[in-house]
């Protein structure tokens, strides 16, 4: 296939009815939209990053250190609603699905294209009301992003509006999981079974049919919420007839399916990146394909392991405990199935491939440290500690987000047409692996010494633990800052990048970088073996 | 070089338009499906008080309405047929007695509801607050799962109307139906989740 960039028209040329800015909101170009995605995205990561920090600060000594309780608790929970509804949520599936998936099936777009734009205006108004809560006279919701009954049904402050918005965002992936499982049905190149596809889209395909059956409960959980705040009806509040307890069974059955939906498709990502760069293909390819499906399902039998401590009858504690460590095993296969990958391949240590690496060795700490807590016993002396904090980090950010840049390094070339410098992304990978370490690390430890979660002052002996996080805070924002503007000046002056910069073997490398409009300007050719690297 | 920018939507997929509409409907069910099940819950801890609640309702208005909307599904099934056959006016037909039958239905919604609210019965209302804890449950789901079933009511009701204009300028035809057959997909669930409510509503006494 040719790479003359100047042959053809780029999708980021405007060629619509629409140009300059109005061309890229009205755009219905999964291309554009999977951009749209990634600038909204990066722009409310940063965001929740920078709240974060004020976190760390406050954190750093026991006390009042730069704001006072009442703006901690608002400041723990804005945090969570924008890192869980609006980066990490729509995250790898609204970004690398909406521009992969097309491309990696063969197809000029997806499904329903005008659905697909219609699903980042949900996104952005959903966001301006999350945002929005910050500023109400009420003042920002003070709950945790979990919104838990009976707090929840009483606090002052802006909770329905806080609500509303992510029953807002809950549409857009509603709308994003429906959209992509239609593709995968019914727009895959002549030639392309289901096992000819590659393991990208069998990880979409899995997390697509969670956003599709689990957002709607935390939907109507949420309505309940608001219902009942303005209302007073007592689904939730004790003093009025109602069990605190159906609120957080309610709103855990969609939370624990929606942490598959962050890393299903990271775990993709990776699982495309470390044959491109050992030439191999993939070690188990149908293993890893209905690991994923099987991770998406038994993911739905395990929410009860955020409850344990909650007053769950036994049989119910030793049923989600038991699930829970049936769930690992999935999990558990693809980290095997990648490393056997590696073996005996050609490795060639480009930042897409060091930040996979990173990723494997963040995604096992965080998922064996969720089997201390997945255990009934253990989990009593660190549930709401200060573990649960770095397990999640290291999972949702060690995990999906490394797994981010990852996909970001890789498909870089592809979306832009230019490359990065590889010194710069790989520095700035290390500093981003021993900020993020840094970070979280000390968490575990004084997390089972027994430091609560969420509380903004502390005894004195976990001092030492907290100020080696603040550090490594700040030393992975640098880092952060290091890697975007790496790609950024990639993006503008990098040099231009070839079709197929790292002999990588599915279909989108087979197409100019950047793409043109409508992907395929001839017919995909379809292998039966998607990690084909010998042709 | 394939041709882009303002050609309109050349590929067709009828399949896929019906496969979307039923994982849409497949949400609505998981979404009503939590107020069934916190139903169940709170039933099974006051059934002696849901049991007096639902004393309170008119079981003749629920049975004339449950009967409303499946004569309704009757005529939007026929509506379909009438497309597929190429008999666009008793298709058109068809859509407005839908139509027209919802509307009964929410005619009837009203006057229920409003002889509640007439008694100061309704979410939020003093009355409401100084009922026993199974009662107020009882009502606040009453309302709430009415209120939101009237709700999808009145977004079907767009959806046959949008179809109903589509038949007339062609755009709906014998050989292109989708639209129409998705609208009547979807007044169909709205229909199935009245049969679910209305039991459990009307029916526990």
């Amino acid at each position: 296939m040719s790479n003359e960039t100047e042959k053809h028209q780029s999708y980021l040329d405007d060629q619509g009815e629409y140009k300059g800015i109005l061309g890229w909101i009205f755009s219905t170009d999964h291309k554009r939209i999977a951009l749209l995605y990634l600038y909204a995205i990066t722009a409310f990561f940063f965001v929740g990053a920078i709240i974060g920090l004020m976190m760390r600060i406050e954190l750093a000594a026991p006390g009042e250190t730069i704001v006072k309780p009442q703006t901690y608790n608002g400041l723990f929970t804005v945090h969570g609603v924008i890192m869980i509804f609006m980066v990490v949520i729509p995250g790898l599936s609204a970004v690398f699905g909406n521009f992969l998936l097309p491309l990696h099936i063969g197809a000029k777009d997806v499904a329903f294209p005008k659905l697909n734009r219609l699903t980042w205006w949900i996104l952005m108004v959903g966001s301006v009301m999350a945002i929005m809560t910050q500023f109400l006279r009420q003042g920002p919701p003070d709950t945790g992003w979990t919104f838990y009954a009976p707090y929840s049904t009483q606090t002052g402050t802006s909770v329905i509006l806080a609500t509303t918005a992510a029953f807002v965002l809950g549409f857009a992936s509603i709308l994003t999981g429906l959209n992509f499982i239609v593709t995968i049905h019914r727009m895959r190149a002549p030639g392309m079974k289901f096992f000819n596809m590659p393991l990208f889209p069998w990880a979409i395909y899995a997390a697509s049919w969670i956003q599709l059956l689990a957002t709607p409960v935390v939907g109507i959980t949420l309505i309940m919420l608001i219902f009942e705040r303005v209302f007073g009806i007592g689904f939730f509040n004790p003093d009025l007839g109602g069990d605190p307890l159906l609120f957080q069974h309610l709103f855990w059955i969609y939370s624990h399916p929606a942490v598959y939906i962050m890393i299903l498709p990271a775990m993709g990502v990776i699982t495309e990146i470390i044959p491109t760069f050992c030439q191999q293909k993939v070690y188990g390819y149908k293993a890893i394909a209905i690991s994923s499906l099987a991770i998406a399902g038994v993911g739905f039998l395990v929410w009860g392991h955020h409850m344990y401590t909650s007053g769950m009858s036994e049989q119910a504690r030793w049923f989600f405990s038991l699930l829970t460590f049936i769930v690992a095993v999935p999990s558990a296969i693809k980290v095997f199935n990648w490393i056997l990958t590696m073996y005996k391949g050609s490795i060639d240590m480009k930042p897409p491939f060091l930040y996979a690496l990173f990723f494997i060795f963040l995604f096992i700490i965080g998922g064996t440290t969720g089997l201390i807590l997945g255990s009934v016993a253990t989990n009593v002396q660190v549930h709401d500690t200060a573990f649960v904090v770095a397990h999640f980090h290291y999972i949702i950010f060690g995990g999906m987000g490394f797994a981010f840049f990852a996909g970001i390094h890789f498909w870089f070339p592809k979306m832009y047409g230019r490359m990065y410098n590889f010194k710069v992304a790989n520095w700035g990978a290390i500093l981003l692996f021993i900020g993020f370490n840094l970070l979280y690390f000390p968490q575990f430890i004084i997390g089972y010494q027994g430091m609560p979660r969420r509380y903004y002052d502390y005894l004195p002996q976990f001092q030492w633990g907290q100020i080696i996080s603040t550090i490594g805070g700040f030393v992975l924002f640098t880092a952060l800052i290091i890697m975007v503007t790496n790609l950024v000046r990639g993006a503008k002056k990098g040099e231009l990048a070839p079709a197929n910069p790292w002999k990588g073997s599915t279909l989108e490398w087979t197409i100019p970088s950047p793409p043109s409009l409508e992907n395929f300007d001839t017919d995909p050719v379809v292998k039966a073996n998607p990690y084909d690297y010998n042709s | 070089m394939s041709n882009h920018e303002n050609h309109p939507h050349v590929h067709r997929d009828d399949e896929a338009q019906k496969l979307g509409m039923w994982l849409f409907i497949f949400t609505e069910l998981l979404l009503f499906g939590g107020l069934f099940l916190v139903y169940s819950i709170f039933r099974a801890q006051y059934p002696q008080n849901f049991h007096e609640s639902s004393l309170e309702l008119s079981v003749t208005l629920g049975v004339i309405n449950t009967v409303i909307l499946l004569v309704s599904s009757m005529s939007v099934a026929i509506s379909l047929t009438a497309v597929q056959k190429g008999n666009y006016k008793l298709s058109r037909l068809m859509l407005l007695l839908t139509v027209a039958l919802a509307l009964a239905f929410m005619v009837n919604k009203y006057f229920e509801w409003g002889a509640k609210f007439h008694h100061g019965l309704y979410p939020g209302s003093e009355l409401m607050q100084l009922l026993e804890r199974g009662h107020h449950l009882y009502f606040a789901l009453y309302f709430f799962m009415t209120g939101l079933h009237a709700f999808h009511i009145i977004v079907g009701v767009i959806l046959l109307l949008i179809s109903y204009v589509k038949i007339g300028k062609g755009k709906v035809k014998s050989d292109n139906f989708m639209h129409l057959e998705n609208a009547a997909l979807y007044w169909h669930l709205v229909d199935l989740i009245w049969i679910f409510l209305f039991p459990l509503l009307y029916l526990i006494s």
